[in-house]
């Protein structure tokens, strides 16, 4: 009997024990996902700068080769689907379903938008000769271009099963875990996007 | 029915507002007649100011726990250190 209680209290959790970083295991499990992306771009952008300070030549200057009005509206389309998504979680912690569901599919049509008008901006590019292949310019710019859309697109696939899963009315004012860890890796994205655009674009 | 006590939200439109307002201003100045250097420091502050915004309102980093804030920003100084000694690379 004294064995079996000692046995049962060495199975039990420490009440005392360490919430983590104070946040639930799937939000916590994000953010460490997205530490390492923050590390993934980063190489991404030190490549970048290595090749552009070594080879400055190779580069056109902003405008020439690149589209920057088409991909402003895309920035821009993107920061509202940021605001979308942040109004689509504020929706449902206020336990508003119907706004929930409404904020959330703005969203994903604007992150479809964003990668139509990508998809478009690199037709015309390769139309012009502007391809991976043709020189450091190109392969810099489609590596860093393409990664950030696969990750847009990735956004948009998720996105689209937390939206039919919010239809079904799986979300509530107190447990909406779903809705906020796509949002973070959403706010992420466009984070990711804002510095792009300048270094990619703008310099 | 659910009955939910209506919680106070950041100022997101604001946010959106402030961040349309910054992506304006990195259009004009980018082709402002000024020098490189210039241009490319005032481009990148412009481009972190943005992103810092996202992080704190939109990621809710400013209103998190200050243990998930120290787990967020642990990456960033080694980001920076790697970024700085390759641009300095090319400097010096």
């Amino acid at each position: 009997m004294a064995h079996a209680m000692t046995h049962a209290s060495v199975m039990e959790p420490s009440p005392e024990a360490e919430p983590g970083a104070g946040v639930y295991n799937e939000k916590l499990g994000m953010w460490i996902f997205l530490l390492s992306e923050i590390m993934f771009f980063t190489a991404l952008i030190g490549s970048y700068i290595i090749l552009r300070f070594a080879h400055p030549e190779a580069w056109a200057a902003p405008g020439k080769v690149l589209n920057i009005p088409v991909t402003a509206v895309n920035t821009f389309l993107l920061i509202c689907s940021s605001v979308s998504m942040v109004k689509a979680y504020a929706s449902i912690a206020d336990g508003n379903q119907k706004m929930l569901r409404l904020w959330l599919v703005l969203t994903v049509l604007m992150g479809a938008t964003f990668v139509g008008i990508q998809a478009y901006e690199y037709y015309h590019l390769i139309e012009k000769a502007f391809v991976p292949s043709a020189g450091l310019y190109g392969s810099t710019f489609y590596t860093m271009t393409g990664f950030h859309g696969f990750h847009v697109t990735m956004g948009v696939i998720c996105m689209s099963f937390v939206t039919w899963k919010a239809f079904r009315g799986r979300y509530t004012a107190a447990d909406h875990r779903g809705v906020e860890v796509i949002g973070l890796y959403w706010h992420f994205v466009d984070l990711v996007w804002i510095i792009l655009f300048t270094i990619v674009y703008l310099i | 029915m659910e009955q939910v006590a209506h919680r106070k939200h950041p100022n997101y439109i604001g946010v959106f507002i402030g961040l349309a307002v910054l992506t304006g201003v990195e259009l004009t100045v980018a082709f402002l007649p000024w020098s490189k250097r210039t241009l490319i420091l005032l481009l990148i502050f412009l481009a972190v100011w943005k992103a810092v915004m996202v992080a704190l309102y939109f990621m809710h980093l400013k209103f998190e726990s200050n243990r998930l804030r120290i787990l967020a920003i642990a990456p960033l100084p080694l980001a920076v250190i790697m970024v700085t000694a390759v641009i300095t690379e090319y400097v010096w």
